[in-house]
């Protein structure tokens, strides 16, 4: 029954239960240093430069990421790689591989440069610095660590097995 | 006035006064919470167990901000403007009773009361204390030397003039009612029952009239900060801000103790408890407790309003003011008047005229304004 006289209460009414409603509702807070979100698997975080299985680098120094790069934030050296002392498969490795994280904004266009699929724009988004100079990440710190079963560079190897500086690759699927 | 007297006031004023600060600190947190769970967030919890710390986080923060003043402000007025906010914000308590006769005690062979000052006027002392708070206000905006400051300050003076009369008629009303403008009086008055029950709709009014007056929301006109910046304190910073801050939420702690006495019985327990041990006649230190819970719930719902109502129009929120309120209050003081004599000619059973006739005017004044705003909605719509 729809009392016209008493429609302007009811409304003002139901505009105070809305909101006193909500009061017994679950907060959507994340309670952030303690709780993490997992982030969305195409999320462009904090870069990783990636190994294979037995533990060579993958970068092969070729600086296309540096070329990429929109924001300049990418250094790349290169240096030859002997069976004595090798650090990736082929000719050549990154003697030094360092990114700005100030000046990066993360494209991904690095990661789609790529020839060898070494630079992956990972999930960590947890970045801070309290110095200029700490904001520029080494390749140290870029390198995941060395795999289970693989060895750290440089690594000894026997001639003629790590020609081919570009391996075989698939299309990517995500 | 002996010296003992005055000692025994400036104790009483000081420990109050210090109550209302760590009130406002507490209020802030309050509110914030509140407004959280309401928004389905948490709010503040780092500070402390349940972020309980948080008011004295803020607290050093705005001591050891930079006491900043504009170049071409009035250097006198723009310090004294917070003072004078703060002022009537703290003072405007004084003659609330916070527990009755049966609970003052002896120290020092006096007998200490449990309210400041017992004025026979004190609704008067209320209304003047009320009206003096825009001053600092206006000042402030005004000693800024900055448009946006000022027409927040010129705003809130509108606001208030405008308001005050709706105020000032609804402390009639309770006036008529208890036949008393002493606060004690008055709560002693609704032993039997609240005058929130008698006049519910001179209750709402009054709740209004005081939002209005304390500048919350919906009425939070002069710092709407969409349109004004920050309003009449945009130049403010630091403790100067914090005088500004702590005198409007002191208001509105003010204003809850005040309506707590004059429609929910102040320190007198809810008559349904009568002659039971929670009766304040039995235990009469349960007064201020009463008047504590009153206060909680009566600030939760101006939290609830302002996460609730947008910010009105201003020549709405003028129009409000003046065609809907006055007219109101001026037919409810008519309506109690009438139901009063008539209890006291024909039968006391007359008294419930009172509220039947206040919700009656309530509901056709409240759909005046609806039939009137759906008007200009359907012109709106035809043009």
């Amino acid at each position: 029954m729809r009392v016209p006289v008493l429609e302007p209460v009811i409304e003002l009414g139901r505009g105070l239960w809305t909101t006193l409603r909500m009061m017994f509702e679950k907060p959507v807070t994340v309670q952030y240093p303690e709780q993490k979100r997992p982030v969305k698997p195409r999320f462009r975080g904090r870069h990783v430069l990636k190994r294979y299985e037995n533990g060579l680098e993958k970068c092969i120094g070729c600086a296309l990421c540096a070329a990429a790069c929109p924001a300049d934030a990418i250094f790349v050296e290169s240096a030859e790689n002997t069976d004595e002392e090798r650090y990736s498969p082929g000719d050549r490795y990154a003697s030094t591989y360092e990114i700005n994280m100030l000046r990066c904004i993360y494209c991904g266009f690095c990661e789609d440069a790529c020839p060898t699929e070494a630079i992956v724009l990972g999930d960590n988004y947890e970045l801070s610095f309290t110095d200029r100079r700490e904001a520029i990440y080494p390749k140290e710190m870029l390198l995941e660590p060395v795999p289970a079963g693989g060895a750290p560079t440089p690594q000894k190897t026997e001639p003629g097995r790590f020609t081919r500086s570009v391996p075989e690759m698939k299309d990517p699927t995500d | 006035m002996t010296l003992a007297n005055v000692l025994e006031w400036l104790a009483k004023g000081l420990v109050w006064v210090l109550i209302l600060l760590g009130g406002f600190a507490y209020l802030t947190y309050y509110e914030r919470r509140a407004l959280a769970r309401i928004q389905v967030r948490i709010g503040p919890n780092r500070a402390g167990p349940l972020g309980l710390l948080q008011p004295i986080a803020d607290a050093i923060k705005l001591i050891f901000k930079e006491e900043f003043m504009p170049a071409r402000a009035d250097k006198l007025l723009f310090t004294l403007a917070p003072i004078i906010t703060l002022f009537p914000a703290l003072v405007i308590t004084a003659v609330v009773p916070f527990a009755p006769e049966g609970a003052n005690f002896e120290l020092f062979g006096r007998t200490i009361t449990w309210y400041i000052a017992d004025l026979n006027v004190g609704v008067l002392y209320i209304m003047s204390i009320a009206s003096i708070g825009v001053y600092g206000i206006v000042l402030a905006g005004w000693s800024s030397n900055n448009k946006y400051a000022t027409l927040g300050g010129l705003r809130s003076t509108a606001q208030m003039i405008s308001y005050e009369l709706a105020l000032g008629l609804s402390f009639i009303l309770v006036i008529l009612l208890a036949n008393s403008t002493r606060l004690i009086d008055i709560v002693e008055a609704q032993k039997d029952m609240w005058f929130a029950v008698l006049q519910p709709v001179g209750m709402l009014i009054f709740l209004i009239a005081t939002l209005a007056e304390v500048n919350r929301a919906p009425f939070d006109m002069p710092e709407a900060e969409q349109e004004l910046a920050a309003g009449y304190h945009s130049e403010y910073g630091g403790m100067k801000f914090a005088l500004l801050f702590m005198a409007e939420y002191d208001k509105m702690i003010a204003i809850c103790t005040i309506v707590a006495s004059l429609f929910f019985g102040g320190y007198r327990e809810p008559w349904f408890l009568q002659n039971t041990i929670l009766s304040v006649d039995k235990t009469p230190w349960l007064g201020p407790l009463y008047v504590f819970i009153k206060v909680f719930i009566l600030l939760f719902g101006m939290i609830w309003v302002r996460a609730t109502l947008p910010r009105i129009r201003y020549d709405r929120l003028m129009a409000f003011g003046w065609k809907v309120l006055l007219p109101l209050s001026l037919a409810l003081i008519f309506l109690t008047a009438a139901g009063i004599l008539l209890s006291e000619q024909v039968t006391p059973a007359w008294q419930w005229s009172i509220p039947l006739t206040s919700l009656v005017a309530g509901l056709l004044a409240l759909n005046g304004v609806y039939q009137s705003l759906r008007r200009k909605e359907y012109a709106r719509a035809r043009a």
